[in-house]
């Protein structure tokens, strides 16, 4: 049965409940005490044990659901109802037992495989895939692609040669039987993949999904596929959190040898003022306050839409994001973002200033006349955009200002290095008054831009 | 045998429990078993008011064991939370024995004996005598066992979390002066947490991670039952079947399941016999604590009554 428990917690790590040895061995020592007779129990004590999160307990409620209901052996069809008849007939009929005798006589010299098969004895034919299927170490199926290489393991255990030896000499002599065989090996094959698919699912979630999300996090963001977006969401919370964990730890450090002269007085009025306790000065990081502006024209959009994203899931790290968006003109949208779930933000936001080719210039403009004051000392500005003006004035000015107010200014582009300069690209331009410029086109550059931008507070 | 075991103990922890006044689901009876037999404490997690507490109070009655309490806040530190030295009592002490000192210390003919006889008597001033212990070293100290609440860990710094690790997997502190002090009998320890923030995982690793979440409807009328005896079993399942209600509406805080037992004891006051229109207009007050929420429930009162009475002709 411990084998048993280490499968079922190397399953419930694929389907992304995060266990460490040690809870495993709490985990079994509190199933020692509560033992496996009550299916409700061992589910709550594994709950218990394991999961740390409302999320953590549903998937393992269906990890363990998925584990513990192992597939039926398929019946074939035609061979279903004598042997209901064997289960519900309690006195045997002479048919029957003349059926059992007959199958005894012609099983004579089959293999054990096909002896059992048609016996139907679904729990010894249970009990033989559990065995072959550990024997083909089955719960180190990781790609759907290796479906077909584990069912025929399988079947090599369980003796499937023999069976086609048997089947070939039964097709010769005895015809009918063959036929009977041939059904049942079907209905085997069908149990086997079931099996294994079923291991799939518990096994090799973790390594799909990662493997996904890294083929994910390294895709152009502007190019993905409308199928993908949800994915990509669910890729850029996982972003957010790793940030989150990382970064919102603790941001008052007491530092030693700066005394705070009024709190240890104070603290120490009791004893008559005999400084027992000292008290010293902390130091306060501020978070981050981030003014990101964002080009929502064109093949940028999309880039913008998962920065957005990303920087207004960030709240315990960052103190206060205003976030902008432009194409022709530069309206605020972070009330929009708040307020709203992405895609309808995403949505309204476009729907505002979205499919308009962009200007640089103006929208400068924009942020410079109504938003400036936004800026102090301690902020970061972003700039999310391909500094691609159309050929109007880029109005490099109104960024300088901006690069002069502000604690970093940073520009994050989309495209490649070398596409900066050619055609309508203002990026040279524009790039002298950033402290900053970096390429941003898939979610593992995203990340690494926006958690150099937060450690540059801590 | 030992397999029927557990779910009978597990019984029986529901059974004292309801004897205490709690109505526990099998999950919570569940844990406090499990806590028991692996000597792991309970990180209880949830929305405010769905009896966390009260589960640590149920606990220390139904086995007879002190209760000692500790409430989190932001700011909490080792002084207030795990012992303190009586600097008063030490400086006093030092003045009062100051001659007898000098008596001591006047036989020395040099200064390195009179730093040596000094030596021994160093340990005196940082003796126990000398500590005041707070919650946590007190949980340690009681022979029978206890009962310890650490309410609302979430709102303690991140610091005092790491303070609290070698307590909770080993049972011992230490305390640099004295050596570590280990627990005198493993005390039962139920840590409650709002989810205002996310704990540590080492902290979470520690404990048996429950969740307690509302509870379904015929274990809320039990629990009414249990705590206002006095209130009819019609308006029981009305009232009930109305909160049920009242919490699928999206709310800044939705009731809870002391919100619930307030409430019944409120209709119970006003000898109500049903739930009636005006009434519970009336009385929303006690169930929603926010004005805002009670301008989106008080529209809907009628059609819940409607569908709570509903639900009881045909449950």
């Amino acid at each position: 049965m411990r084998e048993n428990l280490h499968r079922f917690f190397r399953a419930a790590r694929g389907a992304g409940v995060r266990l460490s040895p040690a809870e495993s061995i709490d985990a079994m020592r509190a199933v020692s005490k509560v033992g496996f007779a009550d299916r409700a129990v061992l589910l709550d004590t594994f709950l218990l044990t394991l999961a740390k999160t409302q999320d953590e307990k549903k998937a393992l409620g269906d990890c363990f659901d998925l584990f513990f209901d192992q597939p039926e052996p398929q019946a074939p069809p035609e061979d279903g109802k004598p042997d209901e008849q064997d289960q519900s007939g309690s006195s045997p009929s002479s048919d029957s037992s003349e059926d059992n005798s007959g199958d005894g006589e012609q099983a004579e010299g089959l293999g054990q495989l096909a002896q059992m098969l048609l016996a139907q004895d679904r729990n010894q034919i249970s009990a033989a895939i559990a065995n072959a299927s550990s024997a083909a170490s089955l719960s180190d199926i990781r790609y759907f692609t290796q479906r077909g290489i584990f069912s025929g393991r399988i079947l090599d255990q369980m003796g499937i040669q023999r069976l086609r030896d048997d089947l070939d000499n039964l097709t010769a002599t005895d015809p009918a039987l063959a036929e009977r065989l041939t059904n049942a090996l079907d209905g085997l094959r069908g149990t086997v993949r079931e099996t294994v698919s079923q291991a799939l699912m518990l096994y090799g979630r973790e390594e799909a999904e990662n493997l996904r999300n890294e083929i994910l996090a390294n895709a152009p963001l502007s190019r993905i596929e409308p199928r993908q977006v949800d994915q990509m969401r669910r890729l850029i919370r996982q972003i957010a959190r790793r940030l989150r964990e990382r970064y919102s730890k603790p941001r008052k450090r007491q530092r030693r040898g700066h005394l705070d002269v009024r709190r240890t007085i104070r603290r120490n009025a009791a004893w008559g003022g005999v400084p027992f306790l000292t008290a010293w000065k902390r130091r306060h990081r501020d978070r981050p306050k981030i003014v990101a502006i964002c080009d929502v024209s064109g093949s940028v959009a999309r880039v913008s839409d998962f920065f957005l994203l990303l920087i207004h899931s960030l709240h315990e790290v960052v103190d206060d994001v205003r976030s902008f968006a432009f194409s022709g003109h530069l309206i605020e949208v972070s009330d929009i973002l708040e307020s709203k779930s992405p895609e309808e933000a995403m949505a309204e936001i476009m729907s505002k200033v979205g499919f308009g080719s962009s200007d640089y210039g103006n929208s400068f403009d924009d942020f410079e006349h109504g938003w400036m004051s936004a800026i102090t000392p301690q902020t970061t500005v972003i700039v999310l955009g391909d500094a691609r003006s159309n050929n109007l004035d880029p109005r490099a000015d109104i960024l300088r200002r901006i690069g002069e107010r502000s604690k970093r200014l940073v520009w994050l582009n989309p495209e490649g290095r070398m596409a900066w300069g050619w055609g309508d690209s203002e990026m040279p331009r524009y790039s002298t008054f950033c402290t900053v410029v970096r390429q941003c086109a898939t979610a593992k550059q995203l990340e690494r831009a926006v958690s150099d931008i937060v450690a540059s507070y801590q | 045998m030992g397999d029927i075991r557990p779910s009978a103990s597990i019984e029986a922890v529901e059974i004292g429990l309801a004897a205490q006044g709690y109505i526990a689901s099998r999950q919570i009876a569940t844990a406090v078993y499990l806590a028991q037999q692996i000597e792991k404490p309970i990180l209880v997690e949830g929305p405010a008011g769905v009896g966390k507490t009260e589960l640590a109070k149920a606990i220390a009655a139904w086995r007879g064991l002190k209760m000692i309490r500790l409430q989190c806040y932001e700011g909490l530190d080792e002084a207030k939370a795990l012992y303190e030295w009586k600097y008063a009592k030490q400086l006093l002490y030092t003045q009062i024995l100051k001659d007898k000192l000098g008596e001591v210390l006047g036989g020395a003919p040099t200064l390195e004996a009179a730093l040596n006889q000094l030596h021994d008597f160093g340990d005196v001033f940082f003796s126990k005598e000398f500590v005041e212990p707070r919650p946590l070293l007190q949980a340690l100290e009681q022979p029978a066992g206890c009962v310890l609440l650490i309410d609302e860990i979430d709102k303690s710094d991140a610091e005092f979390e790491s303070l609290l690790l070698e307590i909770l997997s080993d049972f011992q502190v230490t305390i640099p002066e004295l050596g570590t002090v280990v627990a005198v009998a493993a005390p039962t320890v139920i840590l409650t947490s709002n989810s205002e923030r996310d704990l540590g995982d080492a902290l979470k690793r520690r404990c048996l991670h429950l969740h307690i979440g509302f509870p379904e409807q015929k274990l809320e009328e039990r629990i009414v039952e249990s705590r206002v005896p006095g209130i009819s079993q019609t308006l029981r399942k009305q009232m009930v079947g109305f909160i049920h209600e009242i919490r699928t509406l999206d709310l800044k805080k939705l009731p809870s399941v002391s919100e619930t037992i307030d409430w019944a004891r409120v209709l119970v006051l006003l000898q109500a016999s049903e739930l009636g229109h005006e009434m519970v207009k009336d009385t929303l007050n006690v169930l929603l604590k926010y004005e805002a929420d009670i301008e989106a429930a008080r529209p809907q009162v009628s059609t819940f009554i409607a569908k709570a009475s509903r639900q009881n002709v045909f449950g």
